[in-house]
């Protein structure tokens, strides 16, 4: 191989290094200076080309963050500069040149990613685009990368981000951390889009090129980085390390998925158990609780030495019922209750969900189970059938069809 | 940035006139004008008549015709607006949660076209 095109590979992964860690801040610091997601993102991928020629040339640099961030303001500027017709516009320009004289290396960069987060995930935007459009800006995917986790076809997923970024020009939402008379609303659609993308990795059969699992830590874990000591940011972070936790128990050698009492304890990664414990104490001890701190503490109370804590739990459900009243949240206390041996109230409960309820699979999923419980066979069998068409991946597949084997063998059915 | 807040209500939900709820109704009209006003946020505002006042009109193969009622059969209809001037749509959506008919309906907002060619 030539010197120069190993110094050219040297510079290539230089590059595509500092784009993987840092381009969330400079896609905020940029966004944020030139106030306009397209332009930012032009911005970078000029800067990015001049990267591949300069630093081949020149070597590279200190600090490369920085050489970016000021390469791409100036591309930014220039564009504007080419846009502008009017005076105000040539002020705005001027302030920009002011600010960005003083960026040298990467502390020089403010870390603008809590605006950048909470622009991505305004409610303003439909659920599907703030995923697709977090994951682009704050975690690097590319959107061929996102289209695969949603199933999407690569043009449908990048019409989706075009969509959302002009509309977060067009309807004004604005690049800021919400106030403070709306941060608890707002972080609740941040925390429940982070966790989206988590249980998407979750619920997905295979870790794809990314790991969406991995990519919901690392954002919740950013975000408890940036606002350090918020209780919910804290109860989000324990419920997905309590979960993350099990996950290579999570499926058994038959492929089935197995209950959380069935798992085999010693695959439970004790690092990220004791990490989940450790912050969910630090939230709980705050006396606010929230959603995700009642829901990591049902997580944590599954986990215990001697199985599940079923009458804990269920007093958790009661206290996450006056935050979430809703159809899911009644759903998990009735299986709940089944394990407490309340097995017709359960079904009565359960039963009274079938009409908000019946397009969900997980619904069908725990109403087999509990007529199984009361050796309703045939009804049993019939909720087994729906469920097993519903099932999200072979794993829940298997366990069911599994069930549905065991109640057919002994009813002789 | 100025928004449009049109007000949709289902005139079936909304309280009726003389009743201790309509009442609350105009003093929660009362107080988000006087407070948009006061933020000095206030472009216009204007509530409409009943939808049994609407005439509708297109024009189909050139000729004007000319129909009795509102334009779509729905529930909800829309019975006014503001237009208000503020720096986000953050700021619009707060006033529009003021709309004391938000509770029987939907607001509705929008950001006004701007015509200026420069943005």
């Amino acid at each position: 191989m030539t010197s120069a095109a190993s110094k050219a590979i040297a510079v290539q992964n230089a590059l595509t290094q500092v784009l993987r860690d840092d381009r969330g801040r400079l896609m905020a610091g940029l966004i944020s200076r030139l106030g306009d997601f397209g332009r930012a993102e032009d911005a970078l991928q000029e800067a990015s080309i001049a990267a591949l020629k300069h630093w081949g040339r020149s070597g590279i640099p200190a600090s490369p963050i920085g050489w970016l961030m000021k390469v791409a303001l100036n591309k930014g500027i220039d564009r504007i500069r080419q846009s502008q017709r009017e005076d105000h516009k040539a002020q705005e320009v001027s302030h920009l040149m002011a600010e960005h004289d003083a960026i040298d290396t990467a502390e020089d960069i403010p870390d603008e990613r809590l605006r950048l987060i909470f622009t991505c995930c305004h409610p303003a935007l439909e659920e599907k685009s703030r995923i697709a459009l977090t994951l682009r800006t704050v975690c690097q995917l590319t959107t061929s990368e996102i289209a695969n986790a949603f199933l999407d076809t690569e043009a449908t997923m990048g019409q989706r981000l075009s969509r959302s970024k002009a509309k977060i020009k067009s309807a004004g939402i604005g690049f800021k951390v919400p106030d403070p008379e709306d941060w608890a609303e707002r972080l609740e659609t941040v925390l429940a889009t982070l966790y989206l993308i988590f249980t998407t990795g979750y619920v997905t059969q295979e870790v794809g090129e990314r790991d969406l699992c991995a990519e919901g830590l690392f954002l919740v874990r950013l975000l408890d980085r940036l606002r350090a000591g918020d209780p919910e940011i804290q109860g989000a972070l324990a419920l997905m390390l309590l979960t993350d936790a099990r996950r290579p128990a999570r499926i058994g050698a038959d492929g089935a998925s197995v209950a959380i009492e069935d798992q085999d304890r010693s695959l439970w990664q004790g690092e990220l158990i004791a990490e989940g414990q450790r912050v969910l104490m630090g939230a709980v001890d705050q006396r606010a609780p929230g959603p995700f701190q009642i829901k990591a503490a049902i997580a944590d109370c599954h986990m215990g030495e001697g199985g599940p804590d079923w009458a804990q739990i269920s007093l958790l459900y009661q206290s996450l019922w006056a935050f979430e009243p809703t159809p899911v949240v009644a759903l998990n206390w009735a299986v709940v209750l089944s394990e407490l041996g309340h097995t017709e109230t359960a079904l009565t409960k359960i039963d009274s969900l079938s009409g908000a309820l019946s397009q969900f699979q997980p619904f069908h999923a725990a109403r087999a189970d509990v007529l199984r419980k009361l050796d309703r066979g045939a009804e049993a069998a019939s909720a087994y059938a729906t469920a097993i068409e519903m099932a999200p991946n072979d794993a829940a597949r298997i366990f069911l069809q599994n069930r549905l084997a065991q109640i057919q063998i002994t009813k002789g059915l | 940035m100025q928004y449009m807040l049109l007000i949709y209500s289902d005139p079936a939900r909304e309280p009726k006139y003389g009743t201790p709820e309509f009442e609350d109704l105009m003093k929660g009209y009362f107080d988000v004008n006087e407070k948009i006003k006061a933020d000095g946020a206030m472009v216009s505002g204007e509530g409409l008549k009943g939808t049994d006042t609407a005439t509708s009109l297109r024009i189909k193969s050139g000729k004007v015709e000319t129909m009795d009622g509102p334009f779509a059969e729905t529930r909800e209809y829309l019975g006014g607006y503001y237009v208000v001037d503020v720096p986000d749509l953050d700021a619009a959506l707060k006033y529009a949660a003021l709309i004391p008919s938000a509770a029987f309906g939907t607001i509705e907002v929008r950001p006004l076209m701007d015509y200026n060619p420069a943005g």
